[in-house]
């Protein structure tokens, strides 16, 4: 049976994700240092406001505030104890919100990284970082998330980790990376590594992508990337809203609504069927990126120096894959 | 030079060996980092000069490739963690010869900030570079810097910052050194994914540090600079 997602996908040809959670909630008095996790207990009307900003921005599809919910990163602030129930309600303020509304929505329960280091470089084990996907996995279930939706990971052990994870709270899901290192995941990945890996895990998503990173540009030519490696699942795509600024002794991100309509429209052209922003990306660049995908034909998927003009430069040369990269040195000698 | 024979680090000659060991390093071979540490002091070497040949030169070639996107954060924790296998020989010697420190740092996340992963980078490459390191780990407030500065001998104080909410913390920390008349005796080094060169600079801060890479770099300059004055 099909997903409510690939449903909606297979009915309207693309989805329009959410944007910043953390942007907003800065927006909303959330203070440096705390954690977003804990204002669903504390602050739950300020969530709800989070979550009906997308809905109202024309969002087919949502993010919960959980996306540092696992025991590691909770951890932190004293609440590892917690998770369960921080993630259950972060899922069940949504559930509202998206039955409230009068038409169908999307309900994915954010799980962000563990922050630590996987075996055999670091020293989360393969077993601890499956229990910690696990256990968030099931509060988000209980509170009624429609898939669990993994982002801005690095490392490939991770993302197998978060799979199986999740496939032991039999859960649909989705999952994206953050390519922010010369066109790379910071561990090294670059977009057909991760066609590659996703082809390869036991409990599939129903959908793969990308997330965050530095800029619209770069996360268009990741998903070239993607495009090229010829994967047989949908392609997520959610790109910061430009790149931040620091002006006046605040943060701001360049990326305006146009910018980020162009990125939406752009994003579709090249094959990504769910389409949303990161970092920056607030309601009226939502408003203005499904006002252009509903407005705008489908075209030809524009190459690099068309992305580059639309919305300005890459931050790296190349994004790493084929062979036109740097290369690694020549060794000396063979061992073993 | 790629042939099929085995290498047996004994065999090589002082430079071949050296040049090895950097290739190891490269490749993260801990064992055969420890056995050419072995070897070399075995020949009489100083330990400062293992360091520094073998070990240091080795390291910095990794952070070259890492600066420049050959190599990603797997390949260099790995390296890092074969030099530190060599340091732990080495490091009782040093201290008995009484050779030159590398440096020692303290390093941590500002108040107000919990990302640690770019912090936890620069103080493996950091140890792995020879230096000691102690790492406070995430939201400190300026007592925190100040007070382990005092506590023991330190060279640099790190200071670490992912969000932009965050990162004029860093200037609360200088701005109390400089109160207290302590912040000539340390290098401060700043970093963090939203900071740059022209902030470091108007925070007062000693360097702006891009990467793990650099913050290694930055980190030895200054060291060698203070060793010139100290023998001037």
């Amino acid at each position: 049976m099909a997903h409510k997602l690939q449903e909606m996908l297979a009915r309207q040809g693309w989805l329009l994700a959410d944007g910043a959670t953390g942007t907003n909630l800065f927006n909303m008095g959330l203070e440096a240092g705390e954690a977003p996790e804990i204002w669903n207990e504390t602050q739950p009307k300020s969530i709800t406001t989070l979550y009906q900003g997308a809905v109202d921005a024309g969002s087919d599809l949502f993010l919960t505030n959980s996306f540092g919910g696992n025991y590691s990163r909770l951890k932190l602030h004293n609440a590892q104890g917690r998770v369960r129930q921080i993630n259950r309600i972060a899922a069940e303020i949504a559930r509202e919100v998206a039955d409230r509304a009068d038409r169908p929505l999307v309900v994915a329960g954010s799980m962000g990284p563990t922050g630590e280091i996987m075996q055999p470089v670091g020293s989360l084990s393969h077993q601890n970082a499956v229990e910690m996907f696990h256990e968030q996995a099931e509060g988000l279930k209980e509170g009624g998330a429609d898939l669990l939706w993994i982002e801005t990971l690095s490392a490939r052990e991770e993302f197998a980790a978060a799979a199986e994870g999740i496939s032991l709270a039999g859960m649909a899901w989705a999952g994206t990376m953050s390519f922010d290192t010369a066109g790379r995941t910071m561990m090294g990945l670059t977009a057909s590594d991760m066609v590659k890996m996703v082809a390869g895990l036991k409990h599939q998503p129903l959908a793969f992508g990308a997330n965050c990173g530095v800029g619209a540009s770069d996360l268009l030519r990741t998903l070239i990337g993607f495009a090229a490696a010829g994967p047989k699942l949908p392609i997520i795509a959610k790109g910061n809203a430009g790149i931040p600024k620091f002006v006046d002794g605040h943060i701001h991100y360049d990326g305006t609504p146009e910018l980020m309509a162009e990125y939406a429209v752009m994003a579709r052209d090249i094959g990504a069927g769910i389409i949303g922003g990161c970092c920056g990306t607030m309601a009226p660049h939502l408003i203005a990126m499904r006002r252009a995908l509903e407005e705008r034909p489908a075209g030809d998927a524009p190459d690099l120096e068309t992305i580059e003009a639309r919305i300005g430069p890459f931050s790296s040369a190349s994004d790493g894959s084929g062979g036109d990269g740097p290369v690694r040195r020549e060794r000396r000698g063979r061992r073993r | 030079m790629a042939d099929d024979e085995d290498i047996i680090l004994s065999e090589l000659d002082d430079e071949e060996l050296t040049l090895q060991m950097h290739d190891d390093l490269y490749d993260g071979l801990k064992e055969e980092i420890e056995e050419g540490v072995n070897i070399l002091l075995g020949r009489g070497w100083q330990p400062y000069d293992v360091l520094t040949k073998a070990l240091v030169e080795g390291m910095r070639i990794v952070g070259i490739d890492f600066r420049d996107g050959i190599l990603f954060v797997p390949e260099v924790l790995l390296a890092a963690n074969a030099m530190k296998g060599g340091m732990a020989i080495l490091k009782p010697l040093l201290a008995e010869t009484g050779a030159p420190r590398m440096g020692k740092m303290v390093i941590g996340t500002v108040k107000g900030d919990i990302h640690d992963i770019g912090k936890n980078l620069v103080t493996m490459m950091m140890e792995g570079a020879g230096f000691e390191v102690k790492d406070l780990g995430i939201n400190n407030p300026v007592e925190n810097y100040l007070d382990t500065l005092q506590s023991e001998e330190y060279d640099i104080l790190g200071m670490s910052a992912l969000l932009t909410t965050t990162m004029p913390y860093m200037k609360v920390v200088i701005d109390t050194m400089v109160e207290k008349g302590m912040r000539d005796d340390y290098v401060v080094m700043v970093g963090g994914a939203p900071l740059n060169e022209e902030f470091a600079r108007a925070i007062g801060a000693d360097a702006y540090c891009r990467d793990a890479a650099v913050a290694v770099e930055t980190a030895k300059s200054f060291m060698a600079k203070k060793h010139n004055r100290l023998t001037a």
